[in-house]
């Protein structure tokens, strides 16, 4: 058995090979289930008739799909242009906490607040992401670094927030902010909390997104940045600049779904981990499927939706631990970075 | 002459939309040096690939010693007696020649204190000059690839190839690498050479191949070749070599440096008082052995490095260092580094040639890229230098080399520029598109650019240049009026001789 370098490696390759490592990482998983005790094809055959197969389950699906769309939309950008953004997550609560600040002491016309709050939230992450480029570009700070740090940064500062200042006056012994207005809250689908407005921002953004990067003189620009910085340094197309555009990008996306997560589901500030669930990493997850292209995102970010949601289904049929959702995009992710070797190499058997 | 060491037959192989070899078939016999030759893309490089197990033949067969064999990987080549000297030396940086041989060596535990006799025994019996104690990244291109020849003999190489050695290559370094295929020859061993410099060929290749456009062309002793023969067959048309140069009358001054200093990242100064003046029309040829300071001071004039002192002007205006700016002052520049500076090689082959014009219409149409005038303008530059390419939209990584060289040039020549900085412009090009790349470049300064041209061909120095200036240690010896120097006094100022 030996790999053989392939030379031109077909774009169908990627696919076939991103498939195969999903493949892998499922069948693993499925040997987690059986070492818990579980029939691996009943777990999935539960987690599909919980989500895909029920009603209730589609929306579940969706409502996580939202955030994870909005972010990884933003992410694959970023790791084109080799801008390693991995704190959407603070991003996203930086931008629920602007929204929430809007929201609850800016006094706006009725219809203009849900704008205004949008507009905030993706101000909020995008100077979030912002402030890692600009060290990285002033200081030579690394930004995984950096970003990282800055999600526990901005958890304190909501946790700060809500028990402090911004802690609701009728709210007894919780620790959360005073309840939006009705027009401060992002509209659902009839019966459902999917929140649709964010839900169109998102496929437009991707849309969007996939336009700039590839048919505008801007993209040009990022993808030579990201492709080889050498040959950028040489045409004169500043890197720093490069970093700071796409570090806004995709703070902003994040800071998008956090307001989305505030106005459409909780309609409040409430505590970090209820308000995201991990979303900021899971996206990693998202965009890395994507393979650098944002429209791509509209595949794989219902696809983690439909994971997570799976995992809820698990805890709530099988008694299974919440993490098991983790353990699944962990494998995933390590199924996923193991299969990068197998696009530009064949496995050959003799 | 006895039987084949090696024979290949009816190797063909296929890439979406080239046939890079095509039924090729030939022999190499024990002791003998085989040439390489052919256009750029005709398949040299493919065809090598091949026989280290890089890539796989869709067809044909390799036989060694008469029978059959299958190549699957650089292990296999190895084991079979074949080595492979690449272009572009594969080895550690940061360990030393012992600790890189012994990496490779097989053995997992071959500590690199036993090696040390083994390679002293080897470099010695072939003259092949080499330090194993030097770290790798101290050491001259031409050093590392005797290092790297060195290794093929460590693990019994009979069969040696070599990839375009000469491009890296001083003159002198050239020297010394003939005399020790020289000697690699006498000892029994059969080399395959691969240059597109004909009269290096002519003085060290038994016989020679030539392929176009993946075929053989041509089989012959070397007795029976010349230069304008081979040149013939390679091109399939006649190619002059006269390029007798008139020096025009001088124009406006276009480039003024004055006591240009600079220092490398380590503090050591690498430009001392570097002066000289270009004026439109002309052409200043600058010679020196690499690290002598001609990269930094193409860096400073294109914008790319900040002197510590003195200054630089363009047309009396001080020249700004932003290297966007000053492409659209006129100042195109052919970088030594084609794959890491030059171009993009994950992007395709027209957006390489528009990374210059990609912001102006007709290709940007406001903020939105217009790919139909992407491609058009893309197909025209295709045609006029023919680049072999299976289409304009292929990334340019999967370009032979000459052909991504032609790339570069297309796009920096595109528009009619005040200064040209090529470095080693036609280094990798075949004898075709070297003498078109001579004529774009005189073409231009009829038009009225200047050129400063860094390249370590002599031939090409003096037949293009008007003015020859050499670097050594940093400084400017000169410049010389071309055709009151000759080859021997460049080659003497080089070194750091009189002249
Ligand atoms: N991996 C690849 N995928 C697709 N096409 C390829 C690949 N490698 C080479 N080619 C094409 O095959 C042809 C032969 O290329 P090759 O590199 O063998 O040429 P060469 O003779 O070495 O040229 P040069 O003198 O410019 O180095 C070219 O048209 C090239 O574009
Ligand atoms: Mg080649």
């Amino acid at each position: 058995m030996r790999l053989e370098p392939l030379p031109n490696p077909s774009p169908l390759r990627s696919v076939g090979v991103t498939l195969l490592a999903l493949g892998l990482a499922f069948a693993l998983v499925g040997g987690v289930f059986w070492a818990y005790g579980l029939g691996p094809l009943e777990a999935y055959r539960t987690m599909l008739e919980g989500t895909l197969l029920d009603p209730r389950g589609w929306q579940e699906v969706l409502r996580r799909t939202i955030p994870l769309l909005l972010i990884g939309v933003g992410l694959s950008l970023a790791f084109r242009t080799q801008f390693y953004n991995i704190g959407a997550e603070g991003q996203l609560l930086l931008g629920a906490v602007l929204a929430a600040g809007v929201a609850l002491f800016l006094p706006l016309p009725p219809a203009l607040s849900l704008p205004a709050m949008a507009l905030a939230a993706a101000l909020g992450g995008a100077l979030w992401c912002g402030l890692a480029a600009w060290l990285k570009n002033r200081l030579s700070v690394n930004e995984i670094l950096t970003t990282l740090m800055l999600n526990y940064v901005a958890q304190s500062l909501v946790i700060y927030l809500i028990n402090g200042p911004w802690r609701g006056k009728d709210v007894r012994g919780y620790i959360y902010s005073d309840r939006f207005a009705e027009h401060q809250q992002l509209p659902v689908l009839l019966g459902t909390n999917v929140h649709w407005p964010t839900l169109a921002l998102g496929v437009v953004l991707a849309l969007l997104l996939q336009l700039l990067l590839f048919r505008s003189t801007l993209g040009f620009r990022l993808r030579v940045v990201g492709e080889n910085p050498g040959a950028a340094r040489y045409l004169g197309i500043p890197q720093s600049r490069a970093f700071l555009v796409v570090a806004l990008i995709t703070g902003g996306t994040a800071g998008l779904a956090g307001f989305g997560e505030i106005a459409g589901i909780h309609h409040r500030l409430i505590e970090p981990t209820q308000l995201s669930s991990g979303y900021g990493f899971t996206a990693i997850i998202v965009a890395w499927l994507a393979r650098g292209h944002p429209a791509l995102v509209l595949l794989t970010a219902p696809l983690m939706g439909l994971i997570l949601a799976g995992g809820d289904v698990l805890k709530v049929a099988l008694n299974m631990p919440f993490r098991i959702v983790d353990v699944f995009s962990g494998v995933m992710l390590f199924a996923l970075i193991g299969s990068e070797l197998f696009l530009h190499y064949r496995l050959r058997l003799r | 002459m006895g039987k084949p060491l090696l024979q290949l037959r009816d190797i063909t192989k296929r890439f979406p939309g080239v046939v890079a070899n095509d039924r090729v078939s030939l022999e190499l016999y024990p002791g003998e040096v085989l040439a390489l030759l052919g256009e750029n893309g005709a398949g040299k490089s493919t065809l090598v690939s091949i026989l280290y197990g890089l890539y796989r033949p869709d067809e044909g067969e390799i036989l060694i010693e008469g029978s059959p064999v299958r190549i699957a990987s650089p292990v296999d080549a190895l084991r079979h007696g074949i080595g492979l000297v690449p272009q572009h030396p594969v080895l550690v940086g940061r360990h030393t020649v012992a600790e890189n041989l012994a990496l490779g060596s097989g053995a997992a535990l071959f500590p690199s204190r036993r090696i040390l006799p083994l390679i002293e025994r080897i470099a010695g019996g072939y003259g092949l000059q080499v330090d194993p104690r030097a770290y790798v990244h101290q050491l001259s291109p031409g050093e590392k690839q005797r290092v790297e020849i060195v290794r093929a003999l460590l693990r019994g190489a009979k069969v040696l190839i070599l990839d375009e050695p000469t491009s890296v290559l001083t003159p002198q370094e050239a020297q010394a690498l003939f005399r020790v295929m020289r000697e690699l020859k006498a000892a029994g061993k059969s080399l395959i050479f691969i240059s597109h410099k004909l009269d290096e060929v002519l003085s060290i290749a038994d016989r020679c191949v030539v392929l176009r456009r993946g075929r053989v062309v041509g089989d012959l002793p070397i007795e029976r070749a010349s230069k304008t023969s081979l040149a013939e067959l390679m091109v399939g048309r006649q190619v002059s070599f006269e390029r007798r140069r008139q020096t025009p009358a001088p124009g406006p001054v276009v480039l003024r440096v004055e006591g240009l200093e600079a220092r490398s990242e380590r503090g050591l100064p690498t430009l001392r008082g570097v002066g000289f003046e270009l004026r439109a029309g002309e052409v200043l040829g600058i010679a020196g052995i690499a690290g002598n300071g001609q990269s930094e001071l193409v860096e400073v004039l294109a914008g790319l490095r900040r002197p510590q002192g003195g200054r630089v002007l363009l047309e009396g205006k001080s020249l700004p260092s932003d290297p966007a700016r000053l492409f659209t002052l006129g100042v195109a520049h052919i970088p030594e580094d084609r794959i890491r500076m030059g171009s993009v090689p994950n992007m395709s082959v027209a957006e390489n040639l528009a990374l210059r014009s990609f912001e102006q219409p007709p290709i940007a149409h406001g903020f939105l890229l217009n790919p139909k005038a992407l491609a058009t303008q893309a197909q025209e530059q295709v045609r006029a230098y023919a680049i072999a390419t299976p289409s304009v939209h292929t990334p340019a990584r999967l370009l032979s080399g000459g052909n991504l060289q032609k790339v570069i040039l297309a796009r920096e020549l595109a528009t009619q520029a005040r200064l040209i900085l090529a470095v080693h412009p036609t280094y990798g090009l075949d004898i075709g598109a070297t003498e078109q790349v001579h004529e774009a470049l005189l073409h231009q300064t009829r038009l009225g650019a200047a050129v400063v041209l860094v390249s370590e061909d002599l031939e090409e120095l003096l037949s293009l240049s008007d003015r020859i200036g050499v670097m050594h240690r940093g400084e400017l010896l000169g410049p010389y009026a071309a055709t009151e120097v000759s080859r021997e006094q460049i080659g003497l100022l080089m070194t750091g001789g009189a002249a």
